[in-house]
């Protein structure tokens, strides 16, 4: 066992869990936090996606252990007093989803690339956007949702 | 997924110290992990070496450009002193899987994972690198044994990799559209007294074309590579392509780099 001392979406947590538990595991079985996404884990197709200190990364392709001490962020932990984040928002307005299980990780992998560039083309989005897989929107209004948020934000 | 016993090491001798028979070096995880879920691999103890400080970071000095072994994908493509010694390698580094992957990826776990179609090793090939452990320096040539193996002994740690600067580099690739990974890639350097030609994707392991290099020693431009016959013999067949498409990609790629230089 091994004890996970991180900051969850703004909150300091301690766990005990077994070595080999994964990140995603960690979040969606031990701290309830199901918007986190498994979807192929295999680290394909990015449903599972999180912040780790600032960085987006696959949470089903890193140990809890291995993030130890880290500041994790969440789908959960982008609202602010229950408002959306300018990337819901436009990912909402623009229907940049349908059935919504790959938008946990399309939004946070999507705010990832405006801290890398504020201002991206739709080559760029959809270079970035390439570990990240929606089998519903054919990505047409995935990119015009990146595209929105970014002049807002 | 089988269990082990996760470590983390504060210091290269701790983490060689730990290794045995039945452990692995975790840096980025973006191979082991998986192999671990596959059940691929099983490990008794699996060794943390991402809070090595010593182990990360980017050292240009005069000919050369030293890459710390943890240093992330990310920070190759993103850096100015790669970007202005080598731009053939930060380019190469920006192509390797998606922004996750190469937030957690490294250098060093990709060496020495030895994927035949893996970018890095063509780059230590083409640009004459030299492996530093925490017990002796390996040439590239040495390095890269076979399909997923190095000259790399148990309990031995990649903590650096020294490349040469060039004159002129370029990396070309096709890439597998799922994975990234190179289907075939080619990465052509003129140094000083040498033209390396490094092949990944091709056959089971990385290598340098040496009737290629030798074309381009005397002459290079893409016209010399035209004259190189490039025999699809030992050359990967599987569904993404053929044995016959793979060699004609090497020359294809070949004289594209060869242009781009």
């Amino acid at each position: 066992m091994k004890k996970i001392s991180a900051e969850v979406n703004g909150k300091k947590i301690t766990k005990e869990v077994p070595d080999h538990t994964l990140l995603s595991v960690f979040l969606r079985d031990i701290l309830n936090l199901t918007g986190t996404h498994v979807g192929c884990d295999t680290s394909q197709c990015g449903a599972c996606v999180v912040h780790v200190d600032g960085k987006s990364i696959k949470s089903c392709t890193a140990f809890a252990a291995d993030v130890n001490g880290s500041r994790i962020t969440t789908i959960e932990g982008i609202t602010k007093n229950g408002k959306m984040h300018p990337m819901q928002e436009a990912f909402k307005k623009l229907h940049g989803l349908q059935c919504g299980f790959c938008t946990p990780g399309m939004v946070m992998s999507a705010i990832d690339l405006l801290q890398n560039n504020k201002k991206p083309s739709d080559v760029e989005i959809r270079e970035w956007l390439e570990g990240n897989i929606c089998r519903c929107t054919g990505y047409q209004n995935i990119v015009a949702a990146v595209k929105e948020a970014a002049s807002k934000m | 997924m089988k269990t082990f016993n996760y470590h983390s090491a504060k210091d290269v001798k701790e983490a060689s110290k730990l290794s045995s028979s039945s452990s692995a070096f975790l840096a980025g995880g973006m191979t082991t992990i998986p192999s671990i879920k596959l059940g691929l691999a099983s490990y008794r103890d699996i060794i943390d070496i991402k809070g090595i400080k010593s182990l990360s970071g980017i050292k240009v000095s005069g000919k050369s450009i030293k890459i710390g072994a943890t240093t992330k994908h990310v920070e190759v493509a993103n850096s100015k002193d790669v970007k202005k010694a080598i731009p053939s390698l930060a380019v190469l580094a920006e192509g390797i899987g998606d922004p996750q992957v190469r937030n957690r990826g490294t250098i060093g776990g990709s060496i020495a994972n030895n994927d035949p179609s893996a970018d890095y090793p063509s780059a230590c090939i083409a640009l004459n690198a030299v492996i530093h452990t925490n017990s002796r320096k390996i040439e590239a040539e040495k390095f890269f044994k076979g399909m997923f193996e190095t000259s790399l002994k148990s309990g031995e740690i990649i903590e650096a990799i020294e490349f040469s600067i060039p004159e002129k580099s370029n990396y070309q690739k096709y890439p597998n559209p799922a994975s990234r990974y190179a289907v075939v890639g080619v990465y052509v350097a003129k140094h000083k007294s040498e033209v390396n030609v490094a092949v990944t994707g091709a056959k089971s392991c990385v290598y340098n074309d040496k009737d290629l290099a030798k074309a381009l020693s005397s002459n290079f431009s893409s016209s010399a590579v035209d004259a190189v016959r490039i025999s699809s013999s030992g050359m990967n067949s599987d569904i993404h392509a053929s044995g016959e498409y793979r060699a004609n990609m090497v020359k294809v790629f070949a004289k594209k780099a060869v242009e781009a230089c």
